[in-house]
């Protein structure tokens, strides 16, 4: 018997890996009348050997799908083992594996068996027995399954801190190539049943204080890049648009990894494309955290991200114009864009210089990357500068002085023959 | 410059603070008094904790940073650094000589310095929160044993009472040998002593018996832990930027056995 149960463990493990989400932040539930479990700030309790943190027992219900998507390691057409658990044996690994200590919660995707409500019914039935039997109020992320109906979509979004489906592909043209049963629209349609209780209920919560919490921690959504031509351009516009119209809290890019021999995306072997992904990522904190629009980091002229540089960096170096900032009297929003500096850093330089002209060494101790950040900055002992220097000159001295993680061969030691 | 010896406590810190004022003495050299060797030219005054005088800095500093000043400045003495509590006297002598404010002044050292080893601490205890795992005995008493860089168990108390309020737990700092216990109704600290030399020794208890479940539910952690990884992303270096080695011994999934 556990013998069965930990193969099923590894199978549905491995099918549910592809979805990158693990967040487990963002909700405030709380331990009611002496139950078990409590949300926050998030922890990653464990990274896998690939560097991706392990918050969530994220697993599939089932691996059985009706649906054949080309980029999907579960599709119908697919010939792997297949499995699925009971409503009970989740509930169990979620119950022994958080009293552990081991999680933070439950991620919980499916299959698509017979149909979308019947899927969509058993999860429900999982998250509902361990509300309400097991008196669990740690984090539940959960999954809306395309074609679910508005009832059974809202009830789950009453035991659920967060709910999420994905766009996989950016582009519709991108989706319909590789996954023809599936639409942007669907996609859209679920995410609005959500947003839309979600504000009806905000706006009751308002009045009364009993009203219920309705996925406390948002939406999110996932695509996938690599798999279709798209540009980042394309990939980071539809990204804002979901941020925007869906008021999602997270998008999350997901490299593709050539999981079948299909003409259609790249060969099996081939490396993800993890430079990529990063880009991405930081374009989008770039969006969420430090006020930039879209526009600015990626339009018509610049479609793409350079692989070498950040984000952040690229773009200062196509706007000298905005440097030097002078770090004791720019307004904050300024600071915030210099390349070096974090949201910390700028707070802490923000509330600091009241109290007196700040130098070089204060910047270097506060965590600044100064040797990136020098170039575009004034402080109270910066070096007279004659002239502006030049953006390719500046971006070759960052380039030497960097060690990258991402550039082959770099051991970050000097050579000495 | 004048030393003072104090106990390494946190009255005792707060102490000296008091005593700096009462005596007029600004430039102090805060040392532990154990283990201090006295130089030539020093003149060494040992602080007696006084949980009054303790109380009243204390007191003193919430009115003038708030409370999450103040938790901050207490998280910066849990990193047992004598750096640190220097820089928590400066620290300190700075807020009273001036006001509350100086608190964001990040351009002063003992101000930064504060925040950074506030800074360490406070991720040494979101790593406790991460990788304490409990393993549950027969009685129902979920155990674990940490080795954490900071003294953290002050920190963490309360979100494991509120998260696992239905479950009797014990955390362990082996390094520190001291723990806190869960009773299902409130949080104790427990020490284990050394029976002091010649005493009557009672036989050792008897090693705690595992639940029947227990080895099970490690077992499909470690294979769900494995199964969970893409290989085709290998990045070990960032596995161990993350996961630390010298945490390794206490995750199951990491244990070689």
């Amino acid at each position: 018997m556990s013998d069965r149960l930990k193969e099923k463990l590894q199978i549905l493990a491995d099918a549910a890996k592809y979805d990158v989400s693990c967040a487990s932040s963002g909700s405030d539930r709380k331990n009611t009348g002496k139950g078990i479990g409590d949300t926050g700030s998030g922890i990653c309790h464990s990274y896998t050997e690939d560097g991706r943190c392990v918050s969530l027992l994220k697993i599939l219900l089932t691996n059985h799908c009706i649906y054949d998507c080309a980029f999907c390691v579960s599709r119908s057409s697919n010939d792997i083992k297949r499995a699925a658990f009971t409503v009970d044996e989740v509930v169990a690994l979620t119950m022994n594996f958080y009293r552990r200590n081991y999680i933070e919660g439950l991620f919980l995707s499916s299959g698509i068996f017979k149909n979308a409500d019947y899927t969509m019914e058993r999860m429900l039935r999982i998250v509902k027995k361990l509300r309400l039997e097991e008196n669990y109020n740690g984090y539940i992320h959960l999954k809306t399954i395309p074609g679910a109906s508005p009832e059974m979509v809202t009830e789950a979004g009453l035991y659920a801190d967060r709910m999420s489906i994905n766009l996989e592909m950016p582009t519709e043209s991108g989706l319909k190539m590789l996954a023809p049963e599936k639409s942007h629209e669907e996609v859209k349609r679920e995410l609005g049943i959500i947003r839309n209780k979600s504000v009806e209920l905000a706006d009751e919560r308002k009045m009364i204080k009993s009203a219920p919490a309705f996925v406390p921690a948002g939406q999110s959504t996932q695509i996938v890049v690599g798999a279709t031509p798209e540009t980042d351009m394309e990939v980071m516009h539809a990204a804002d648009y979901f941020y925007k119209t869906y008021s999602l809290k997270r998008v999350y890019y997901s490299g593709y990894i050539p999981i079948s021999h299909d003409a259609r995306m790249p060969v099996m072997g081939s490396a993800p494309p993890v430079v990529r992904e990063n880009r991405l990522y930081q374009t989008d904190w770039l969006m969420r955290f430090y006020a930039f629009e879209i526009r600015e980091l990626l339009n018509n002229d610049h479609p793409n991200l350079d692989p070498e540089i950040d984000p952040k960096l690229s773009w200062a170096l196509r706007n000298p114009g905005f440097f030097p900032v002078d770090i004791n009297s720019a307004p904050y929003e300024s600071i915030l864009r210099v390349p070096g500096i974090g949201v910390y850093s700028a707070k802490k330089i923000a509330a600091a210089r009241r109290f007196g002209k700040l130098h070089a060494w204060q910047l270097k101790k506060m965590g600044i990357a100064f040797n990136r950040a020098r170039h575009f900055i004034r402080y109270a002992d910066s070096p007279i500068q004659l002239n502006e220097k030049d953006p390719a000159v500046i971006r070759q001295t960052i380039l030497e002085q960097s060690v990258s993680k991402f550039r082959p061969g770099q051991s970050g030691q000097l050579t000495l023959f | 410059m004048v030393t003072y010896l104090f106990d390494s406590t946190f009255p005792g810190l707060l102490t000296a603070i008091f005593e700096s004022y009462a005596a007029r003495q600004k430039e102090i050299s805060l040392i532990p008094a154990a283990g201090y060797q006295p130089g030539l030219l020093d003149t060494a005054v040992t602080i007696f904790s006084d949980p009054e005088k303790a109380r009243r800095v204390w007191d003193g500093l919430g009115k003038r940073i708030g409370a999450s000043g103040r938790h901050e400045f207490y998280t910066a003495f849990l990193s047992e650094s004598c750096e640190a509590w220097q820089h928590m006297f400066g620290y300190a002598r700075y807020i009273f000589d001036y006001d509350g404010e100086r608190a964001a002044d990040y351009g002063n050292r003992h101000v930064l310095a504060i925040s950074v080893y506030a800074k360490k601490v406070g991720r040494e205890r979101h790593r406790m929160k991460a990788f304490v795992r409990f393993k549950r005995s027969a009685d129902g008493l979920y155990a674990a044993v940490v080795e954490p860089d900071f003294n953290v168990l002050p920190l963490i108390a309360g979100h494991f009472r509120d998260r696992y309020a239905d479950q009797r737990w014990l955390i362990f700092d082996k390094r520190r040998r001291y723990g806190i216990y869960y009773d299902l109704t409130s949080v104790q600290e427990v020490k284990i002593e050394p029976a002091p030399a010649g005493a009557f020794q009672v036989a050792a208890p008897a090693p705690m018996l595992a639940d029947e479940n227990d080895a099970l539910y490690t077992s499909l952690w470690q294979e769900y832990f494995k199964s969970t990884n893409i290989k085709e992303r290998a990045n070990l270096k960032l596995h161990i930027q993350h996961v630390p080695r010298r945490y390794w011994k206490h995750l199951p999934e990491k244990d070689p056995g």
